[in-house]
């Protein structure tokens, strides 16, 4: 039986170093810990008007991963396919969790790379709730 | 000198090197070498309606920066009103510098770095002609 993939989305947002820790952490979702479970949606092309980006959130489950509390990503694909299976507010979790976004939006130092595998974790969780749903 | 401010959208796609390219030749432009003259805002904030971004957008010139074909950051601009001032394509680099394969999405490999201090110089040039002021 072939597993049906989990789109993830994240928004890449450029005004701050938040788009740029959702936008790798979900890399590392993508090539490492989701590997094969997981495909992206490209957030400029969706918003374009792409019709199979579009299709694809509409028919398979989404997580989208947000770098700040406007919700940019989750707020497109309820627009034009419909709901998320699953939000990550990054943001948020910085927040509950007592921790500064990197430095840079550019220059990712070592430094930075726990904060980017806790919030990737944390992104693989709701993929995991996700293929664990009764309809997944 | 305008006074229109300029403003650098990078498409930021996820799935290739060259929106990673895109993105990162922005920021050295707007972080570093012409900080203060240039700025940088979020494609999908402009795109979800958000009324600042939308008349920033509007009120500036604007610079695409599109790492395919696809265009995905001109069509977003245009589709939010704004008007494109100058477009560039990391493919059309490509073209003009075939040593360089860039392979690696998350974080650029050499070729990529080397591609993304390029079209930096480029669109650095391409903000002195637009008469870049402090926004």
């Amino acid at each position: 039986m072939i597993r049906p993939k989990i789109g993830v989305v994240s928004c890449s947002g450029e005004c701050c170093s938040l788009g740029t820790l959702s936008r790798i952490a979900t890399r590392r979702v993508l090539e490492d810990l989701q590997a094969g479970e997981t495909v992206t949606i490209c957030l400029p092309l969706f918003l374009a008007g792409d019709s199979g980006e579009r299709l694809f959130a509409t028919n398979f489950p989404t997580v989208a991963v947000d770098g700040c509390h406007k919700l940019c990503a989750t707020k497109a694909i309820k627009r034009y396919s419909g709901e998320t299976a699953a939000t990550v507010d990054v943001e948020g979790l910085l927040e509950e969790w007592g921790t500064e976004a990197p430095a840079s939006r550019r220059v990712i130092t070592p430094g930075d790379m726990p904060l980017i595998n806790k919030v990737a974790r944390a992104i693989s969780e709701k993929v995991d709730e996700i293929k664990g749903a009764p309809d997944a | 000198m305008s006074e229109r401010s300029i403003l650098i959208m990078p498409c930021s796609g996820m799935g290739k090197p060259f929106g990673t390219i895109a993105r990162d030749a922005t920021f050295r432009v707007v972080d570093e070498m012409r900080k203060g003259r240039a700025e940088t805002n979020c494609l999908s904030l402009v795109v979800m309606g958000d009324e600042a971004a939308k008349k920033q957008v509007k009120e500036s010139k604007c610079i695409a920066v599109d790492g395919c074909p696809l265009e995905c950051s001109r069509k977003n601009i245009e589709i939010a009103g704004g008007c494109i001032a100058a477009h560039f394509r990391v493919m059309d680099l490509l073209r003009e510098n075939r040593e360089l394969r860039p392979r690696q999405v998350t974080f650029l490999d050499d070729d990529g770095i080397r591609l993304s201090e390029i079209l930096a110089e480029k669109i650095a040039v391409k903000v002195d002609e637009l008469g870049g002021e402090r926004p």
